[in-house]
């Protein structure tokens, strides 16, 4: 038996509003991602100057040397808004919950040598900082940034780092019997040890960083494609028996960054592919942090893992990785 | 002895605040170039207690599971052609005025607060701020999308974002946000945290809020409720900041006291807008806008601004005067529109004979001595074919950008006017409120994009009235002037015809 749901049809006037329509071509229906985004930062007859910055509008194409004759080029293949960002992450969380459940269940961290959980303190959990700079650039690149296609994302990646600078808190309170002592040594490995200091060095560095194409190339390039690639892609071996519990509670991390990594490299390529200059400015960017992350991860590596191999491997990728997108290193 | 386990407090402060770190690499003040140049004084940021302890995972769970409710709503309400459910057409000019003159504002605050977010030196208020300015995405994203299945039957609903950097009464919002993002991050705060999200949040949300509930607009007043537990979050964080920074310096009092001067005005001027929709704009009126202020800022204000004098801080300069203004105020920006109808991005209209006795009634000091005579006067000239328009371009005023309308404190019979001379130019105001704005940052205020002189100066796409509506993208005689004869009403009687069609 089929039911019949009788609904009346109403000849709509239109189908989206003017200014996607524009973008379209013309009047057809729209996706909620499209309506959501397109054109939505104002562009036009702002009324005062910045008091922190009155050489610049507070939305100015010109607080980056890279430049777009249209800003809404560069677009998110995942075409998040901010419904579908959340319900993606929810659900990505289950995972992280039923993971944290079954390492705890069975203690799979509380019963590792005193050696091992004090190498996963060390090697591990300062990485939780890295992720808080991370986020603070992701921070900037929204604020400062030109065009929701771009900045909205920007915001949403910067979720994910605090949500992953707080998956990684949450494995060393497993280590340390939710007491927090774990988290002040790691942080003070992070503040003090050789180990971290060229990683720590060259996040700070980003700080200072006003042009936001150039943070953002520093942060998806430099930060994520090496320094976060190593510990969380190349550094396996470093944990030993705790490898299997370690990749399941940093399950996350694995798959934003395959995730994450779409959007950032559809980003880089089409701004690249705007003009020989873009392609210029933004292939020496790529070229500074991806050899100056390398040398960051070196003693970090040799550290983990005993040599600096693994650093190359993952500076390596993110050479090869930044010519896919069209820059020539 | 086994050390202690966190408790809750601690812990969420190991997930916020003990990931970040005094950085030595760098200086700090490079690191937070912002934070200092508006003189308010933080001398410990750890002071700071979290208003809400919410991690990302707990974020993400409770944002997903209520945008899963929320647009299950709005396929339904579509499915279903809830928009000839409303109590009449007229009220999607409520809609009109909401998308073109609020959502971009909810925009800037996504925007606003992603500085703070990364800016403000203390990363507490940090996270809470980053959270903030997702939840503005959210605010701008979903209201487009609530009102998207509007836009394809009603006029006016279009160009939102185009008219919003252009239209001449759409400066007013804008100017006003724009104001907020040009000032430092401590301000920005006290703007949009205290003044615009504490002290007057409810007098904007909650008239479009229910409005949308009286009259049959269940999508949005679905959107309503779904925003409601991030609002809460956003008062608890306005609250927390200005106390916040009255506790870390007395210094800070007298620049908060004439940041919290300047945001109340400005934000009443503003929500001018609201007062004349709740009044004049909904078909099935939800209270007077003289109620909703006695509710809202008289009581509420005065108990939130008696728990604040022990900080020192005082109620907000021309308080008083704002509350005689709810008198007046939704009268005289009504009769703004409908002499302007022609240039408007929404209908007008006059009211009818029962609308006119439920504002004598809500307005017995008011409205039958001063309106009520005028309202009729216009509505007789109509029926002799003499519709009242002004064709002459008003004068605007250089703070609020609101045509100089409002009458003199106490004297509603004569127009206000104040004002202020710098570098041999004159420049005018509507209010005294106004005038102090200005005379407290010249240099910002001289730079207003006013609509008028934007037009004279020939910026605003010609000199006729014609060229400039063309410019604004305005369908002429569908977006703009009286709702009877629109294509709205139109469209309104063929969809009531058909029902009665159907019924019988
Ligand atoms: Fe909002
Ligand atoms: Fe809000
Ligand atoms: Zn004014």
């Amino acid at each position: 038996m089929t039911v019949q749901i009788k609904t009346i049809d109403l000849e709509p006037k239109r189908h989206t509003f003017g200014h996607i329509a524009r973008r379209l071509g013309g009047d057809k229906p729209a996706t909620r991602y499209q309506e959501a985004t397109l054109d939505l930062q104002a562009t036009d007859n702002f009324h005062y100057k910045p008091l922190w910055e009155p050489e610049y509008w507070h939305y100015d194409t010109r607080k980056t040397a890279v430049v777009m004759e249209d800003w809404y080029k560069p677009l998110d293949p995942r075409q998040f808004y901010y419904a579908t960002y959340n319900i993606s992450r929810a659900n990505a969380n289950q995972a992280v919950e039923r993971n944290f459940t079954f390492v705890e269940e069975r203690d799979l961290l509380g019963k590792l040598d005193a050696a091992l959980k004090a190498k996963l303190i060390s090697g591990l959990l300062p990485i939780r900082h890295l992720h808080w700079g991370s986020n603070m650039n992701m921070a900037e690149a929204c604020q400062r940034g030109y065009g929701t296609a771009v900045t909205a994302p920007c915001i949403f990646s910067a979720g994910d780092h605090l949500g992953m600078a707080q998956i990684v808190s949450r494995i060393g309170l497993l280590l340390d019997e939710q007491t927090g002592a774990a988290l002040d040594t790691a942080k003070d490995a992070w503040m003090n040890d050789p180990a971290w200091q060229g990683v720590r060095r060259l996040i700070e560095d980003t700080f200072v960083e006003r042009d936001w194409f150039h943070l953002y190339v520093a942060q998806t390039l430099g930060v994520n494609a090496v320094l976060l690639d190593l510990v969380y892609k190349h550094a396996d071996a470093a944990w030993g028996p705790a490898a299997v519990p370690v990749a399941m509670l940093t399950e996350f991390m694995a798959d934003w960054r395959a995730e994450e990594g779409k959007w950032s490299d559809a980003v880089v390529k089409t701004v690249a592919a705007e003009s020989e200059a873009n392609k210029a400015l933004i292939s020496g960017w790529a070229k500074t942090w991806i050899d100056r992350a390398e040398a960051a991860a070196r003693p970090l590596a040799t550290a983990l893992l005993g040599d600096a191999a693994a650093a190359t491997a993952a500076a390596d990728a993110a050479r090869t990785r930044a010519r896919s997108l069209g820059l020539s290193l | 002895m086994a050390p202690k386990k966190l408790g809750l407090k601690q812990r969420y402060a190991h997930m916020t605040r003990g990931l970040d770190w005094e950085t030595s690499y760098q200086p700090m003040d490079a690191v937070y170039p912002f934070d200092s140049f508006e003189g308010i004084k933080i001398k410990d940021w750890s002071a700071w207690e979290d208003p809400f302890r919410l991690t990302m995972d707990a974020y993400w769970k409770f944002q997903g599971e209520k945008e899963r409710k929320l647009y299950a709503v709005l396929d339904a309400f579509a499915q279903n052609n809830g928009q000839t459910g409303i109590s009449d057409a007229r009220y999607a000019n409520v809609l009109k005025l909401f998308l073109t003159g609020v959502s971009p504002l909810e925009y800037q605050a996504h925007r606003g607060f992603a500085f703070a977010g990364r800016h403000l030196r203390g990363v507490g208020p940090r996270v809470a701020c980053q959270m903030q300015s997702l939840d503005e995405l959210r605010h701008v994203q979903t209201q487009i999308h609530t009102i998207s299945h509007y836009n394809k039957y009603f006029d006016g609903i279009s160009e939102f974002r185009h008219m919003h950097d252009r239209v001449w009464y759409l400066s007013v919002p804008k100017s006003f946000f724009d104001d907020a993002r040009s000032a430092g991050p401590f301000e920005y705060m006290i703007a949009i945290g205290f003044a615009f999200e504490y002290v007057l949040t409810n007098l904007l949300f909650v008239p479009f809020m229910s409005g949308a509930a009286y009259n049959g607009d269940m999508s949005t007043v679905t959107f309503g409720f779904s925003a409601q537990s991030d609002e809460s979050r956003h008062m608890t964080l306005g609250i927390e900041v200005i106390k916040f920074l009255l506790e870390q310096h007395p210094d800070n009092l007298p620049i908060v006291q004439k940041w919290v001067d300047k945001w109340f005005w400005r934000g009443h001027r503003v929500l001018g807008l609201v007062a004349m929709m709740m009044d004049y704009m909904l078909p099935k009126p939800v209270m007077s806008w003289k109620e909703a202020w006695e509710i809202y800022f008289t009581e509420a204000g005065g108990s939130l601004f008696t728990d604040l004098a022990r900080y020192g801080l005082k109620v907000p300069k021309y308080a008083d005067v704002a509350t005689a203004e709810a008198e007046h105020i939704s009268h005289q920006n009504w009769a703004i529109f409908y002499q302007y109808t022609h240039a408007a991005g929404f209908h007008t209209w006059m009211p009818d004979k029962a609308h006119l006795d439920w504002l004598s009634e809500k307005y017995p000091n008011t409205f039958d001595k001063y309106y009520r005579p005028r309202w009729e006067m216009w509505a007789e000239m109509e029926k002799q074919g003499k519709r009242f328009y002004n064709n002459a371009l008003p004068q605007l005023c250089q703070t609020c950008q609101i045509p100089m309308g409002y009458t003199e404190p106490g004297d509603p019979t004569t127009i206000a006017f104040r004002c202020s001379e710098v570098d041999g130019e004159t420049y005018h105001f509507c209010s005294d409120g106004c005038k102090d704005i200005f005379d407290g940052e010249p240099e910002k205020y001289a730079q207003s994009w006013l609509p008028v002189h934007q037009i004279f100066q020939g910026n605003c796409g010609g000199a006729t009235v014609p060229d400039v509506l063309n410019w604004y993208r305005m369908n002429v005689g569908a977006d703009n002037m009286d709702y009877v004869g629109s294509p709205d009403e139109k469209l309104w009687n063929e969809w009531h015809a058909g029902k009665v069609r159907d019924a019988v």
